[in-house]
């Protein structure tokens, strides 16, 4: 009962794939439009990584090892194959809405990365839980950003008007406000970060998922790497999991590996495999940097707004080009 | 004459009106992961062209030719995944064997685009907008040609902001993100192309 509970602690608030892990970018900025849409994919994510957590664990001794990212695919392709005819037969309009990305939930990187990770390794029951938590905190993540849009984007709570019609800043509900939503919300975590930092409590798992996001990213293995040795004793088992996961997710585990190598040995190869390597160092700098500069970075604050219209004259520039 | 200009429009709707990473957010791992410098950009939207149009032509041959006649086209998803996952695997394979020259230029990046959505994207949405297999190429070509626009532009930016002062908390992703979505208003004006 008490791993249960704390399956599902460590799902929705501890490690909450969206916020605190940053996993699976690509369909929360896709359907957070409304807040209704973000609780149908949460919902429909939630199902298909509980069952496939379930199902995952309970062959976990049948699968080999050297073919299991492949089960894995098939299992969890089959229960999003399964949970689209559902959704088609009983709720039409949500299939509609979500169109497209109800099979993409297949490539979805948390369920991959909990598969890998968790149910790979643990008996039924506990990765079931395991799953439901994940599931809610993804859930509970992509209705708080579609909340957000809905009522910025259009003034709706859940489709009840709450300003009236006039109101609107559309473009929170069109891709680009996806964007800005989704970049607020990263800065907040950081400047939350860097405050738990400077009253020296542990941050190492705070946005540890990609210094950015998505697991299969090649980012991933840099910023496990990184997580791995912020927190070596309780993450050890997990962590390397989750390295090979990246690569094996890319269907050519030992392929990848061997690749890695190739890369490291390759100087003009750079980027992926690099930024694999620089990663921890160059967050580590990053971080230094934030702190050594944070008087500065104090009084620069009010010019922000204008290092960012520099931006945007050089985002201009560039398009002429 | 009315078939090239259908694909043409195909083309350039699917390529810049519609992009993949801007306006549907499909592959944007790669599009924040990958984008630090022009040149592994480049890199990768060429893996991507070469992928993606491949993929759309085998998958669109296997849903036409299998998974329609035996009536099991609900198993679309899953055939397609493993059948990205292998071919992948396979033009690996092939490259490396055959035109070592192209491998040494894509190899990196080729299984890292597995784990892009833009590839299952492009072949179910052929198949949910009933293209054939020519259209379906087009259409997959074009998207990963948009893909190949968004990353090269972006890693251009990226290059130039390591030279800005930017406010702390907006360091690292925040700033792409904004750039990003800055570049999702500017894609936005090519909807009146079409």
């Amino acid at each position: 009962m008490k791993q249960i509970s704390e399956r599902l602690y460590n799902g929705i608030i501890k490690e909450n794939p969206t916020f605190v892990l940053t996993l699976g970018m690509c369909p929360t900025l896709a359907v957070t439009t409304s807040a209704m849409n973000g609780l149908g994919m949460g919902l429909t994510t939630c199902a298909v990584l509980a069952l496939s957590n379930l199902f995952i664990s309970l062959l976990r001794k049948v699968i080999p090892d050297k073919v299991r990212i492949p089960a894995f695919i098939v299992i969890v392709a089959s229960f999003v194959t399964m949970v689209q005819l559902l959704l088609e037969a009983y709720l039409p309009a949500l299939n509609q809405s979500l169109g497209i990305y109800i099979p993409l939930i297949v490539v979805n990187c948390i369920i991959l990365g909990r598969a890998e990770s968790y149910a790979y390794h643990n008996p039924p029951i506990p990765s079931l839980f395991d799953g439901l938590g994940m599931g809610l905190g993804f859930t509970g993540a992509l209705t708080i950003l579609g909340i957000f849009r809905e009522f910025i984007g259009s003034g709706t709570f859940f489709g009840n008007r709450v300003f009236p019609e006039e109101y609107g800043v559309t473009i929170f509900v069109l891709a680009p406000g996806a964007f800005f939503v989704l970049a607020a919300l990263v800065a907040v975590q950081n400047y939350i970060k860097a405050k738990m930092e400077a009253k020296g409590k542990d941050t190492s798992k705070i946005g540890s998922g990609c210094g950015m996001n998505c697991m299969g990213c090649p980012e991933a293995k840099g910023c496990s790497k990184a997580e791995k040795k912020a927190e070596p004793e309780e993450k050890a088992e997990e962590k390397p999991e989750i390295i090979t996961e990246a690569e094996s997710k890319a269907k050519a585990e030992e392929k990848a590996e061997v690749k890695a190598e190739n890369k490291k040995s390759e100087e003009p190869k750079p980027e992926v495999n690099e930024e694999a390597k620089a990663e921890p160092v160059e967050e580590a700098k990053d971080e230094s940097e934030a702190e050594s500069k944070e008087d500065t970075k104090e009084e620069k604050k009010p010019s922000s707004s204008n290092s960012q219209s520099i931006n945007k004259k050089k985002n201009k520039g560039k398009r002429r080009k | 004459m009315d078939g090239f200009k259908e694909m043409l429009l195909l083309l350039v709707g699917s390529s810049l009106v519609s992009n993949v990473v801007l306006s549907q957010f499909l592959g944007l791992c790669p599009f924040l992961g990958v984008s630090r410098k022009i040149k592994t950009a480049a890199g990768m939207g060429t893996a991507v062209i070469f992928v993606i149009t491949l993929a759309s032509f085998v998958a669109g041959v296997l849903y036409k030719l299998i998974l329609v006649p035996l009536n099991i086209t609900y198993l679309q998803t899953i055939v397609f995944i493993l059948v990205i996952a292998a071919l992948v695997q396979f033009v690996e394979m092939f490259l490396k064997k055959m035109i070592p020259s192209l491998y040494q230029a894509l190899g990196v990046y080729l299984p890292l685009i597995t784990t892009n959505c833009a590839v299952l994207g492009v072949a179910v949405s052929n198949v949910q907008k009933n293209y054939g297999v020519l259209k379906g190429v087009v259409n997959g070509f074009g998207t990963a040609v948009g893909f190949t626009i968004a990353i090269v532009i972006l890693a251009g930016i990226r290059e130039k902001m390591e030279y800005t002062e930017v406010p702390g908390p907006f360091k690292g992703m925040p700033i792409v993100l904004l750039t990003a979505g800055l570049m999702a208003i500017a894609f936005w004006g090519f909807s009146g192309l079409l």
